[in-house]
């Protein structure tokens, strides 16, 4: 790892300025930056440490939605009586996020706003149609995710909040590779304010909605109406660990399951 | 350099660290606290786990500068000054819970982050998903699954020592 300076702003404003270098990372819990900087991958000339702003912490009801502050670490969200009375699919999934100590210190808003294809929570966001809030303005899900590792987010915007519709069914299956534990193939499915929303994770370059699904779902909220919808494998990942039509073919068999849990 | 304090076992250490040390090089190198180890170092195996205020995490993973200000407890930690060992170290000795060694450490401090969430007390079903993040090359879990389960009913206080392992 190369060295950096380091520095820990205890507000958003002062850790949006230290964010205007361009060769500045921010940092909150470090479960993907830290292995990063190892492989220099990247070679930051300083990390900004987020943890101690309070204003980007904790869970709350708001209306209909839950807003969960983007430093709340993996367990918290899991562990949430808030999130599981309202959400329990989102308590599931990040109870379901790498392994116990990744959960004890990786973050909601590290992992969205690294968007890497093969993690949970953007099936969520997703899924859900959330909305993330972030130094400058609120994005919806649908414009926040734009391609491998890419999102909407600037060098000096931070996100701070993300904003989870409460559904009226909601539901998430994975399957993971057994030594990584990063998704393969992972489906979020949601009615919301009876609209339907299927999001797939671990399949292809960036999370993504399955349309066909949305509209079988719509007519017929049963595993049976995904039975028939085929995920190409068109422009799906393929790696050592499963071809593009292997992953394609899981992504049907997620659904089905995600529908199932989502009752 | 960037300066840390923090408590290590109930000690109170202020060091100079380069903002990329990490806290396992922290603690071996600098406060010469070998128990803990680094086997992966890629946040996988578990090796290297300690706690944070309480809370199990891989110290591989975690920059020192991120400690400042914590209580952290490591494998040195948990035995009394006498020497008697923690509920955990026992039960590991008891039921022969390792062949190497080199994954104990952090076994033990995960086993130990585990059974404290968990009052209502734990199936062999959550010990085994528990361990999910420390991997053992050798024992194949069996005998450190039977060694939390007894740990588990000493530290919740359903037994005053760890039941004996079958002869």
């Amino acid at each position: 790892m190369y060295d950096f300076a380091y520095h820990k702003p205890a507000t958003v404003a002062d850790a949006v300025k230290l964010l205007a270098d361009p060769d500045a990372k921010a940092i909150s819990g470090g479960h993907t930056l830290i292995p990063a900087l190892k492989h220099r991958l990247n070679k930051p000339s300083a990390v900004v440490d987020l943890s101690g702003i309070a204003e980007m912490k904790g869970i709350k009801r708001v209306g209909n939605a839950i807003v969960i502050g983007a430093l709340t670490r993996h367990a918290e969200v899991a562990t949430s009586a808030e999130v599981k009375a309202a959400i329990p699919a989102l308590a599931y999934l990040a109870s379901h996020i790498g392994d116990v100590q990744v959960r004890n210190r990786g973050t909601l808003g590290g992992s969205v706003s690294n968007n890497d294809p093969a993690a949970d929570y953007p099936a969520a966001v997703l899924g859900l149609g959330a909305t993330i809030h972030t130094s400058k303005r609120k994005i919806a899900a649908d414009d926040f995710f734009q391609g491998m590792f890419t999102t909407a987010l600037e060098q000096d915007e931070i996100l701070t909040a993300i904003e989870f519709p409460i559904p009226e069914k909601a539901g998430y299956a994975k399957m993971k590779n057994p030594a990584s534990r990063y998704v393969m193939a992972g489906v979020f499915v949601a009615k919301t304010g009876g609209a339907v929303r299927v999001a797939v994770n671990g399949a292809g370059p960036c999370v993504f909605r399955q349309a066909d699904m949305e509209k079988a779902l719509a007519a017929n909220w049963s595993a049976d109406a995904v039975a028939g919808v085929k995920q190409s494998a068109d422009g799906l990942n393929g790696d050592i660990h499963g071809s593009a039509e292997y992953r394609a073919h899981l992504v049907g068999v997620m659904a089905k399951r995600a529908i199932a849990a989502a009752g | 350099m960037p300066q840390v304090t923090l408590t290590v076992n109930g000690q109170t250490h202020t060091a100079e660290v380069e903002g990329r040390t990490l806290l396992v090089e922290l603690l071996r190198e600098t406060l010469r606290l070998t128990g803990t180890h680094v086997g992966c170092d890629t946040s996988q195996c578990g090796a290297c786990v300690v706690h944070i205020n309480g809370e199990s995490v891989k110290s591989c993973t975690t920059l020192a500068v991120m400690a400042n200000g914590a209580n952290v407890t490591t494998i040195e930690g948990l035995a009394k000054a006498d020497g008697t060992l923690h509920a955990m170290q026992e039960a590991f000795r008891e039921y022969h819970a390792l062949q190497c060694g080199f994954c104990t450490p952090g076994m033990v401090m995960s086993a130990i982050d585990l059974v404290q969430k968990h009052p209502e007390g734990l199936t062999e079903q959550q010990i085994r998903e528990g361990l999910e993040g420390n991997l053992c090359r050798c024992t194949g879990y069996h005998n450190i699954v039977k060694a939390i389960a007894a740990a588990a009913e000493v530290m919740h206080g359903k037994r005053s020592e760890i039941a004996r392992a079958a002869e």
